[in-house]
């Protein structure tokens, strides 16, 4: 046995150093900016401000949630952002005029609906995930323009808003949905055969074709998944800040992209998991409560995502690779 | 197919056939457009009109022949667009601070040179992926852009820097020169240099050019710095265009230049297609637009009827790369 240990593959290692680095990178950076923030603001410190970082996290770890699943079989979904504008664009125009019910439904229908054509696009088509997304990110913007035609949605039954803005507790309702949902992915990607197939499809597509795996039919499930998801953000994104509008859905794919990042998911699939972007959306939320603090201007903000998006990718590439070439 | 296969004589070749079978899509959709907007609206066939589509087309076509480049690497560049809004912001800025043109041209183009190089070093060298990159570097643009003139547009430009767009030299419009010079310094950098050969290589098999001992890195930087200073030089056209500046004058163009690449029959694999196509897909791009415009169909719809078109193109493409 142990003549033959040399011709085994090594994988394993490069993924448990992949993996301690960017443990131990997030870790460091959630640390500095707690003490680099309770230094620099005496509020920062606050049940209050605590109180809404975390409810920040959790809205941002709803719209990176589906993503995750789409990075991990190596694809992309950069049309999140504008389905979740849509779909809160009809959902709040129904919810509003007393439709409560259907507008939940048309909220999750549409995200359903757009997740399944970028799967469909995809897999049947052969269009490359960035692309069909794209594509149909200008499709979703454009409907939701179509749809409001420069109007505003304002106010929303108290009954509603409960998912957004409501306490259970005294702890935020949308960190008790975060929580949910972290557990169902959590299971669904580590206890069940389609969590398998997931990480085994971005691993090595042509493996998992070859092994026998349904690997289009998975395919359309998780894009199918991602646009569910974004629709069900959408609910509580409106619920929380009692408005919509057609632009709602365009200044959130960045961040969404930098939770997945910051989490440590890796761009070309089959390593990371849902626990990482939890903790990227904390990152997130804090950097964001820090800007905010701070009185940082909001222009900033695309370019601090856009500088997380960079950094984060390029440290864990690099800082990843070198820890491996080290151990072996 | 197998027919042909086992019965080569069965097989007719036509070259007439051949160029119908294979044309990009871009010329159906000219041919579409034309015979539509034909019938259904009688101001489009004329002088007028037509000479506002090339303008239009101009700022495209610029940017559409670097994202050419890019794609033919495997590469994306999405963040094209915020980078002329910056290019545009930062320049006229200069100008109306009184500083001469020749400066903020220079401002400009750098800033391109230095975004592509920021691009292009991240992809060839740490190797991230191009649309992960290029979507950083989108926020970063659009961020300094918004922060230079604090959300306002820039206003006031002087008169002088109408040329870009409204002169006229040798009885032709300045921005068909810059689309004419920016074409044809292109088709010689791609069919005439070392640097042409290695993009068309890059696209077909990266490994095979770094095993062979070859300076890859430094011409897979180079087509993203490219394609950012053409964006640069277009970003005039599109500010005199305007009489004005905003951060959010590029934001979709990339977007419209990805679609000319693609209808221009471009792929994404393996380093096929050319700038040629890529002129006729701009202007097929360009006439759906303004046709559209004057069809009476809002902005709104055009959005998503580009998106309809972008993803069917790339669809057909991959379809027809099966049958191939």
């Amino acid at each position: 046995m142990s003549a033959h240990a040399e011709l085994l593959p090594a994988p394993s290692t490069r993924r448990i150093d992949h993996g301690v680095f960017v443990v131990l990178s997030r870790l460091i950076a959630i640390i500095v900016l707690v003490v680099v923030l309770a230094v620099l603001s005496p509020q920062f410190l606050t049940w209050g401000n605590a109180t809404n970082v975390l409810r920040q996290a959790s809205l941002q770890f709803l719209m990176a949630a589906g993503l995750t699943i789409v990075v991990l079989t190596g694809g992309i979904d950069l049309a999140i952002g504008a389905i979740l504008g849509l779909a809160a664009c009809l959902s709040a125009s129904l919810i509003s005029h007393g439709h409560l019910a259907w507008g939940i439904v048309a909220a999750l229908a549409a995200g359903l609906a757009a997740g399944s054509a970028n799967g469909l696009l995809v897999t049947v088509g052969r269009i490359p995930s960035f692309i069909a997304t794209y594509g149909m990110l200008w499709i979703a913007h454009g409907l939701g323009y179509v749809f409001m035609k420069g109007e505003v949605i304002y106010g929303l039954p108290a009954g509603f808003r409960f998912i957004g803005a409501g306490f259970v507790w005294g702890v935020p309702v949308p960190v008790l949905i975060a929580l949910a949902l972290f557990l169902i992915l959590h299971v669904m990607l580590h206890g069940t055969v389609l969590g398998r197939a997931i990480y085994a499809i971005g691993g090595n597509p042509n493996a998992a074709r070859l092994s026998g795996m349904p690997v289009r039919s998975r395919l359309v499930f998780v894009y199918a998944l991602s646009g569910l998801l974004s629709g069900f953000a959408a609910l509580v994104v409106i619920a929380r800040v009692n408005a919509a509008d057609s632009s709602i859905g365009e200044d959130l794919l960045l961040p969404a992209i930098a939770t997945v990042c910051l989490g440590g998911t890796s761009l070309f699939g089959g390593v990371g998991g849902i626990a990482g972007t939890a903790i990227g959306a904390l990152i997130l939320a804090l950097v964001i409560n820090g800007m905010n603090l701070l009185g940082v201007q909001t222009f900033w903000q695309s370019g601090v995502m856009g500088a997380i998006i960079l950094i984060s990718v390029l440290a864990d590439q690099v800082g990843g690779s070198r820890l491996m070439r080290k151990r072996s | 197919m197998a027919e042909a296969t086992l019965h080569p004589q069965l097989v007719v070749r036509s070259a007439t056939l051949d160029f119908i079978r294979n044309a990009p899509g871009a010329f159906y959709l000219l041919a579409l457009m034309g015979v539509v907007l034909a019938i259904w609206t009688p101001g489009f066939f004329t002088v007028a009109n037509l000479t506002n589509v090339a303008l239009q087309v101009a700022v495209l076509s610029i940017v559409a022949l670097g994202m050419t480049l890019v794609i033919l690497t495997e590469g994306i560049d999405l963040s094209l667009g915020p980078v002329l809004g910056l290019c545009g912001v930062a320049a006229t800025l200069m100008v109306v601070a009184g500083y001469p043109l020749i400066s903020a041209v220079a401002v400009a183009i750098g800033i391109g040179v230095a975004s592509g190089l920021l691009n292009g070093s991240l992809i060839a060298v740490a190797g991230m992926p191009p649309f992960i990159v290029t979507l950083g570097t989108f926020g970063i643009a659009q961020s300094i852009a918004t922060v230079l003139t604090g959300g306002d547009s820039v206003v006031q430009l002087p008169a002088y820097y109408r040329w870009f767009n409204d002169g006229v030299f040798l009885a032709i419009p300045v921005p068909i020169w810059a689309t004419a010079t920016a074409f044809a310094v292109t088709w010689l950098l791609l069919y005439r240099t070392k640097f042409g050969r290695y993009v068309f290589a890059i696209g077909g098999n990266r490994q095979a050019l770094k095993l062979a001992g070859t300076r890859v890195n430094l011409f897979h930087i180079g087509v993203y710095v490219y394609a950012g200073a053409l964006t640069a030089i277009a970003s005039f056209i599109m500010t005199a265009r305007m009489n004005a500046a905003h951060p959010t004058i590029g934001v979709g163009l990339e977007f419209d230049a990805i679609a000319a690449v693609i209808l221009g029959g471009t792929s994404f694999e393996k380093g096929h297609g050319g700038i040629a196509g890529t002129i006729v897909g701009a202007l097929a791009v360009g006439v759906l637009r303004n046709g559209l415009n004057l069809l009476g169909v809002g902005t709104e719809w055009q959005v998503a009827i580009v998106g309809v078109v972008i993803i069917s193109a790339v669809g057909l493409d991959s379809i027809r790369g099966l049958n191939a």
